[in-house]
């Protein structure tokens, strides 16, 4: 005996775009963008930190801006691009952000990383020469509990540098 | 005692900071932590929790949950066994679900498996439990008073452990100063905050359970799970995937594998249960907030003389790791100072609140703090430099504290100079502008526990490496965890060292209680050097037997021979040589598997008193910390703005992880300083269980850190080293606060310093300062 008749929950049609590739789901409404990425494309490198948009660990980047992946409804990002991590990586080779990340020693428990690295990478998209301050400034919404970010900024700065050379 | 540097230059893999082994996966996403992880046929778990502090359960009806299409299982306590668990082995006191009360906000009481997280919430929501709210016991100050509720039998008063321990003549010692002072400091309820939150993925398939799950210890957890389904430990299997940070809040089951695992065996399907961050807060384990009383002599000179220490510690509802959270909070304190006579009197007690275990530093950074600001008083009402009087005080290498603990390597004196000096210290102190400090805090932590948390033989650290039947590969396996701290990183290099191949040849196989060799866990800052003595010894092991039988093939002598980077040549003839992987090769056609296996077990160590294993190490970390803020008298703002941070942890295996653990520790002991502290309201409700409310320092709270070293080579550790990871923590509380008092002449006894109590203090300060002027 089902107990509750209430009606199921609506479902609607999302077609997006993730990491270059066009996807069609059938989403309940209430699905978060971060579940849709996780639960149905098994893309797993959006963390879930909070579900409440305070910790940055499902940074994804829509339409190429960073966002808190656990705040957007899944039916929010119809007809949008999205990038995940696993989108940054081309043909092999690392993004100069995640190379950075690598060689600086900027990833401890790696949990917070994704979202520090999309931040990251919008940042140099937007401002291919960031101050400190402005480097600080871009990650302050994702939050790590390891490296107290000494090594985060310096990795975004050495790949900022980088990209110039 | 340290080793000379033209040694260390022989050196191929270690003492380099090659990237972390699992750096590409984590920068790509390809690293899965548990919760990421997918099997067929998995089902979602979800725990109900209590929402009273304090409640006896009169009834749970789960018949309308049940009822839910697409729910497979709901369970309580009469569903699963009823034997007790926790860490401490005289204290098993929890129940996977409660059974006659609840004794905190987020007490597990049912669990179900659904189909999708949705359902299984909708499930949770369907649970009808009736409870009689009872009073809670909220202030530990009142816990033990005969009026207040109980909360378990057999803890009277609500003391969940009562410590004395007296080293030398402590009242003779306070009788016989120049100076002595009595202050009281009280610490907060800090939480561990891993990004990832506790999970587990259980599965139940012909009698065997396998536990994937986010662990500092898959022993522990082994060893905790077969004991409470009455399993043997042989059919218990727990492994980890990647581990999202842990920082003590790991090492014990945190429910989610008891409750997944009781739901897998109920449905036959594995069951997935990922905690959400409310749960991460509830659950707790993090700091105990402690309230220390420190009454210490000192010579005119500044020499410390005696110390009695005292504490009020609140353990919140359950023991979990408290026992020996208690206990280290006094034995640490007289590790980095030099003096005799020695008291120590505690009480952890039981509130209503969550429960506190361990956290980074385990029970000692608190302490620390109140020691580290104390001295700074004491200094000052003799007129000396707060360099000075830690100078006199500092440990000595070779010596031994009051309380039995044997210090071999210490280059404290070492380091404290270095950080005067690297801070400009001489030139800053009581010279800067209006509104800024500059203040010093010391720590010192074990590298690896004594002692096992239960009774047994096994050593701490095994490990087994296996060489390719080619020779070009080795594998390393090590029931080591590395939880992001970079343990697989350092041991791979530790094994390429000893086998005298290239850190790229190592593979790794790490923390799975089937396929490693046992190994304690990520815990107490152990795993550098004990695992690392086990990785060693394996490692020459393989050498051994490469060697013997590159003699044979070289026809050479075996002590003639040596092997570095792949190349085994005779010493002397370096044309004489064979590579590694064609004697491997033969070795396997000739001989069989090439396996090399290494144990460590340290010496017996410490005193015969009652507690006296809390505390001991082969080998302990020394560090000075020296600290500049600025304040904002308008706001009460502290900033700080600079850290100098010198340790002495020994030879370093890779300096770039080194470092890292050191800016990340400080960072911690920063966010416990000045904002972090879990709060509650009248009826033990938690008001910031989110990481919006419960503030952790972001990149725009972080100072300008320079870590440093002294050179130290420790005779107990593999290639001389000690550990760095907790007892980084130490200093930072007291470097700030001694730093706050120099730059505004406010002493702030307990944590965190929030620009509202600095304000207070400054206001308070204005009014004094406004009265006394009046009456003149």
């Amino acid at each position: 005996m089902v107990t509750e008749a209430k009606p199921k929950t609506k479902r609607q049609i999302v077609t997006l775009t993730i990491n270059g590739d066009e996807h069609v789901s059938l989403v309940k409404v209430n699905t978060t963008l971060l579940d849709l990425l996780r639960e149905e494309f098994d893309y797993t490198g959006t963390k879930k930190g909070c579900e409440l948009g305070d910790c940055g660990a499902c940074t994804v980047l829509l339409d190429g801006e960073p966002v808190n992946s656990c705040l957007i409804l899944a039916v929010e990002a119809d007809g949008r691009s999205v990038t995940t991590i696993e989108g940054l990586e081309k043909n092999g080779k690392l993004d100069v952000v995640q190379e950075a990340f690598v060689n600086h020693g900027a990833i401890q428990c790696g949990y917070c990383s994704p979202g520090m690295i999309l931040s990251s990478r919008a940042l140099l998209n937007r401002n291919p020469s960031p101050t400190e301050r402005e480097v600080r400034d871009a990650i302050a919404g994702n939050l790590c509990r390891c490296t107290g970010y000494v090594k985060i900024v310096e990795a975004v700065l050495a790949a900022s540098a980088e990209s110039k050379a | 005692m340290s080793e000379p540097a033209a040694k260390k230059e022989q050196y191929s893999v270690i003492g380099k900071s090659v990237p972390k082994v699992d750096a590409y996966d984590k920068a790509t996403g390809r690293a899965r932590y548990t919760g990421d992880l997918k099997v067929p046929n998995a089902l979602v778990g979800k725990i109900l929790r209590s929402p009273h502090a304090h409640a006896r359960i009169i009834s749970i009806d789960t018949s309308k949950a049940e009822q839910l299409p697409g729910v497979k299982a709901v369970i309580t306590a009469k569903d699963v066994p009823s034997v007790m668990y926790g860490i401490s082995p005289a204290r098993y006191d929890e129940n996977i679900f409660a059974v006659e009360k609840v004794l905190y906000v987020g007490d597990k009481v049912a669990a179900v498996a659904a189909v999708d997280e949705e359902t299984a919430v909708k499930a949770l929501n369907l649970i009808d439990v009736e409870y009689e709210v009872l009073p809670p016991v909220l202030d530990p100050f009142r816990a033990m008073d005969p009026d207040q509720p109980q909360l378990h039998e057999q803890y009277p008063r609500n003391i969940s452990v009562e410590i004395h321990q007296n080293f030398g003549d402590v009242d003779k010692a306070l009788a016989d100063a120049y100076h002595v002072r009595t202050d009281t400091f009280s610490g907060t309820r800090a939480a561990h905050v891993p990004m990832e939150p506790h999970a587990a993925l259980s599965k139940w398939e012909g009698g065997k359970l396998t536990i994937t799950c986010s662990t500092q210890s898959p022993h522990y957890f082994q060893y905790h799970i077969a004991r409470v389904f009455g399993l043997k430990m042989g059919d218990v299997r727990v492994l980890k995937s990647y581990v999202g940070g842990g920082f003590g809040g790991k090492l014990e089951p945190s429910g989610a594998e008891y409750v997944s695992a009781a739901l897998a065996m109920k449905t036959g399907r594995p069951v997935k249960l990922v905690f959400d961050r409310w749960e991460v807060f509830v659950h707790h384990r993090g700091r105990h907030p402690q309230h220390i009383t420190l009454t210490t002599g000192v010579t005119k000179e500044g020499k410390l003389l005696g110390c009695h220490a005292r504490f009020i510690i609140d353990g919140g509802a359950y023991t979990s790791l408290g026992i020996a959270s208690a206990y280290y909070a006094g034995a640490m304190l007289p590790l980095i100072y030099m003096f005799d006579h020695y008291r120590f009197d505690g009480f952890r007690v039981h509130t209503n609140l969550p429960s506190c275990g361990a956290q980074r530093g385990h029970g000692a950074p608190q302490p620390r703090f109140a020691f580290e600001s104390q001295l700074d008083m004491i200094a000052k009402d003799l007129g000396m430099d707060s360099i000075d009087i830690r100078l006199v005080n500092a440990r000595k290498p070779d010596t031994m504290t009051p309380n039995e603990f044997k210090v071999n390597s210490c280059a404290f004196t070492e380091a404290i100079q270095k950080a005067r000096r690297i801070s400009g210290w001489d030139e800053k102190k009581g010279k800067l502008a209006s509104g800024k400090g500059i203040g010093i805090g010391c720590g010192g932590f074990i590298s690896g526990n004594g002692y096992p948390i239960y009774r047994t033989r096994l050593p701490h650290a095994g490990a087994v490496i296996k060489v390719s039947e080619q020779g070009d590969i080795a594998t390393l396996y090590t029931g080591a965890v590395d939880i992001g701290q970079g343990s697989d990183t350092v041991l791979a290099q530790m094994a390429a060292e000893a086998m005298g191949i290239d850190f790229e040849d190592i593979k790794l196989v790490t923390a799975d209680t089937e396929t490693t060799p046992h190994d304690f866990g990520a815990y107490a800052s152990r795993q550098t050097l004990m695992s690392g003595w086990a990785v060693k010894e394996a490692g020459e092991e393989v050498r051994r037997q490469v060697l013997e039988l590159a003699a044979e093939m070289l026809e050479a002598n075996v002590e003639d021979m040596n092997v570095d980077r792949r190349v085994i040549y005779v010493k002397g003839s370096p044309e004489k040589s064979i590579p590694f992987e064609r004697v491997a090769n033969e070795f396997f056609i000739t001989r069989g598997p090439l396996v090399g296996r290494g144990k460590y077990a340290p010496p017996k160590l410490g005193g015969s008193f009652k507690g006296a294993p809390v505390g001991t190490s082969p080998a302990y970390s020394f560090a000075a910390q020296i600290s500049q803020v600025e304040t904002d008298e308008e706001t009460g703002q502290v900033m700080v703005t600079d850290v100098w941070d010198v340790h002495d942890c020994g030879q370093v295996i890779n300096p770039t992880l080194l470092h890292a653990q050191v800016e990340g520790a400080l960072f911690m002991g920063m966010g416990e300083a000045m904002y972090e502290a879990m709060v509650f309201d009248a009826n033990g409700k938690p008001l910031n269980a989110n990481l919006g409310d419960y503030r952790i320092p972001t990149a725009l709270d972080v100072p300008q850190v320079v870590s440093d070293l002294v050179d130290s080579y420790e005779p107990a550790g593999p290639w001389g080293v000690k550990e760095v990871g907790e007892g980084a923590t130490l200093p930072t509380m007291g470097s700030y606060a001694n730093a706050i008092y120099d730059a505004i002449g406010i002493r702030i006894y307990d944590m965190p310093l929030t620009p509202e109590k600095v304000w207070r203090a400054i206001e308070q300060r204005k009014r004094q300062e406004r009265e006394a002027a009046e009456k003149k």
